[in-house]
């Protein structure tokens, strides 16, 4: 009898579940932001569904190996109808897979930063609508210290080194780098290497670099990585090379906030606020923990001297999922329109103090002061460039690149790392 | 009848023929046979096209599969080596403890916990703090007490990383060894071994003239399958370094280059390659297995 009820109710369930589907469209998301992220994205959708009762957009979060889980979906045939993400290399693969939809006409883009924009373009199409920005070009410092310690924001490479130095001097170590980050560990060392590129060869010569026009041989690559590695040399590094091979990137910045500070300085992308804040919820930022922008390192590297910034960030793809639309169904459109407004920027923007790429996004959602400066950087920049390693092949950007930084810290000579790079990036660009 | 007798086989046999064709035959042979195209995800898809031994010169020739095959080399060698010798002496030298049962359970606990697990655990022992912070890590902390400066244990290469990750191997596996060996040596009449005592054998002797020979069988077996285990590590090394400072194994460049890369070829190529190592232990210890049933 019990059997019978239960058959009963599930039955029930079952066809209730359907028909409650049934009323409404469906759209698939897959992200992968861990913490605070995924409830402010929740937040955007819920705004998306108030006003839209006929469509349920359900979220997937798959916060590990989401490339690999990718890969697998697609093979199998049922991808989610769209994710955002960082991976522009990868996204061109799918590209030419035919296995992502050309937004090109589908989507208005008018409210997307003109500047970010081409940054999801590939072959006369639009792939990649970008939506969350990252201002990569930022060094963390603790102002309370440098104030009370005398130290100044250094304006060029040479003064950073003077201020390095210094610091050394009177018994610190002036930076803390965390290159670990389990099976993604060596990219926080890209983004150093990207960012002194830019400053050094300029932006026209990175560009050539990111689309392998350039061997890795070069010797303007080299210098940017023997640049990174003088800071070792120098023994800047707290815990020196196997230190920075050992620290995740997510712990970098924490000796900052020591008393006194293991160390003073950290480079990373303006998303390590979430970090700073989970690890020491005290701090207030503008005030316990601020940014200075990367120096300039070559003034003549830009045509008109300035600095330019790197940025990184997430663009929505929609995958081809089949069925007469391929994947253009109008509800999966209306939803990466909306990710687009000003309205799910502002909700971004205010839910976590980051970035949006809305150009009219309204400057009083930027309750943070560091997320206000981070925009304006953003806004400013006469060159701004997107993370290299992300807009390579897949074996390049997020393999030979990252093992290269990890084989290079740890004492490989510069050459051999160089040329067997070099040997992956042939074979990776070959069509 | 006779018909009967004809088709009966098949009915019996049918089944599982139909289930290894489809799960095991047909993903085979389409591996193969992708290991000769480029990369792409379809085998008759936009991007594939033919690209002959390419794949199979890169397996064989380019600097991070050589060094996946070398440590490859090092983990059969030395994983093998040491679950089998430490699992056959923990087994016969617990059968003279009177707490024999529970210290061979604590000795097994590492096998029942996962992979992944087990090298989140040894991550945590390996770890490395700069000098003069507090190391979290037990092993850097005994060294740290004794005077010494903090290691790099999984960063230091070619031989210190290597083995340390082969030591977590040999934590989780050596108790399932010794719990097979374990059974074979209480399998063994005591009157043999008595009778060589009141010969006046004494106990290495009867461990080396008696006792072994009669666990030779058993120790193949337990061989071959912990050489049929470690060639296809995968989890200890992507967890704990995944493959980098020269770490690299191949079934951790066959994940890398499948759903990292989608190099579909190249993948294939790579599971063939460790498909072929392993066949012939695997028919080793089938070979054995069926003997020895045969004896019974």
């Amino acid at each position: 009898m019990r059997k019978i009820v239960m058959l009963l109710l599930v039955g029930l369930l079952v066809v209730g579940g359907a028909a409650f589907a049934a009323d409404k469209k469906v759209v698939t998301v897959m992200h992968g932001w861990p913490g605070e992220q995924a409830p402010a994205f929740q937040k955007i959708v819920d705004a998306f569904e108030a006003q839209n009762p006929d469509i349920d957009v359900q979220v997937e979060i798959v916060g590990r190996d989401r490339p690999a889980v990718l890969a697998t979906r697609l093979a199998a045939g049922n991808p989610p109808d769209m994710t955002p993400h960082p991976w522009i290399g990868t996204m061109k693969q799918w590209a030419d897979a035919g296995q992502i939809v050309d937004l090109t006409g589908l989507v208005d883009t008018s409210e997307v930063n003109p500047a970010l924009l081409p940054i999801g373009e590939y072959d006369n199409g639009l792939y990649g609508l970008f939506i969350f920005p990252n201002v990569k070009s930022c060094v963390w410092y603790n102002p309370k210290v440098f104030a009370a310690r005398g130290y100044k924001i250094p304006n060029t490479w040479y003064e950073l080194l003077a201020l390095s130095d210094k610091i050394k001097a009177d018994g610190g170590v002036p930076w803390s780098i965390g290159l670990e980050s389990g099976a993604a560990s060596g990219w926080p060392g890209t983004d150093w290497i990207e960012d002194i590129m830019l400053r050094t060869a300029g932006p026209a010569v990175y560009d050539k670099w990111v689309a392998h026009e350039i061997p890795w041989t070069d010797p303007r690559v080299k210098k940017a990585f023997e640049i990174f590695g003088s800071l070792f040399d120098r023994g800047y590094v707290f815990g020196g090379r196997t230190g920075a091979l050992t620290t995740n990137f997510g712990n970098a910045a924490d000796p900052l906030f020591n008393t006194p500070p293991t160390a003073y300085m950290s480079k990373q992308a303006t998303f390590i606020q979430g970090f700073i804040k989970d690890h020491f919820p005290n701090l207030v930022a503008g005030e316990d923990y601020d940014f200075f922008t990367f120096p300039t390192i070559t003034p003549q590297a830009t045509p008109d001297g300035s600095n330019p910034i790197l940025v990184s960030g997430d663009v929505v793809t929609v995958f081809n999922t089949g069925g007469p639309l391929n994947g253009t169904r109008p509800e999966v459109i209306k939803f990466a329109q909306f990710l687009t407004s000003q309205e799910a920027a502002t909700i971004w923007s205010t839910e976590l103090g980051e970035l949006s790429a809305n150009k009219n996004a309204d400057p009083s959602i930027f309750t943070n002061p560091i997320t206000k400066k981070a925009q304006e950087m953003l806004m400013g920049a006469s060159y701004s460039r997107y993370d290299g390693s992300d807009m390579m092949p897949a074996s390049i950007g997020t393999g030979a690149f990252w093992s290269a930084i990890l084989d290079y810290v740890s004492g490989v000579p510069i050459n051999t790392v160089l040329e067997s790079l070099e040997q992956s990036a042939v074979e990776a660009y070959a069509k | 009848m006779i018909r009967a007798g004809r088709w009966r086989p098949w009915l019996f046999v049918g089944p599982a023929l139909l289930l290894i064709g489809f799960f095991l035959v047909y993903p085979a042979l389409v591996t193969i046979a992708r290991s000769f195209f480029g990369r792409g995800a379809q085998l008759f898809g936009p991007m594939v096209h033919y690209v002959g031994f390419a794949n199979w010169k890169y397996v064989f020739t380019s600097p991070v599969m050589l060094t996946a095959l070398r440590n490859n080399v090092l983990w059969v060698v030395l994983f093998t080596l040491c679950t089998v010798s430490i699992g056959l002496v923990l087994a016969v030298m617990l059968d003279r403890v009177r707490y024999e049962k529970i210290l061979k359970s604590v000795i097994f606990v590492p096998a029942a916990i996962s992979m992944v697990g087990a090298s989140i655990i040894w991550k945590f022992v390996y770890a490395f703090r700069p000098e003069g912070m507090p190391q979290i890590g037990i092993l850097n902390a005994i060294v740290v007490s004794l005077g010494g400066k903090p290691i790099g244990w999984l960063i230091q290469r070619p031989w210190i990383n290597n083995i340390c990750l082969i030591i977590v191997g040999i934590w989780i596996w050596t108790g399932f060894c010794m719990i097979i060996l374990s059974a074979a040596y209480k399998n063994i009449p005591k009157a043999l071994l008595e009778a060589a005592r009141i010969d006046g054998a004494n106990e290495w002797q009867v461990f080396h003239r008696i006792v072994l020979p009669l666990l030779v069988p058993t120790v193949a077996v337990v061989g071959t399958t912990m050489v049929v285990t470690v060639l296809k590590i995968f989890d200890i090394v992507y967890v704990m370094t995944n493959g980098n400072f020269a770490t690299e194994v191949i079934a951790n460049r066959m994940y890398k280059e499948m759903f990292n890369y989608f190099n579909y070829g190249r993948a294939s190529a790579i599971a063939v390659v460790l498909l072929i190592l392993i066949v012939p232990f695997m028919i080793l210890n089938i070979r054995r297995f069926t003997r020895q049933e045969g004896g019974r």
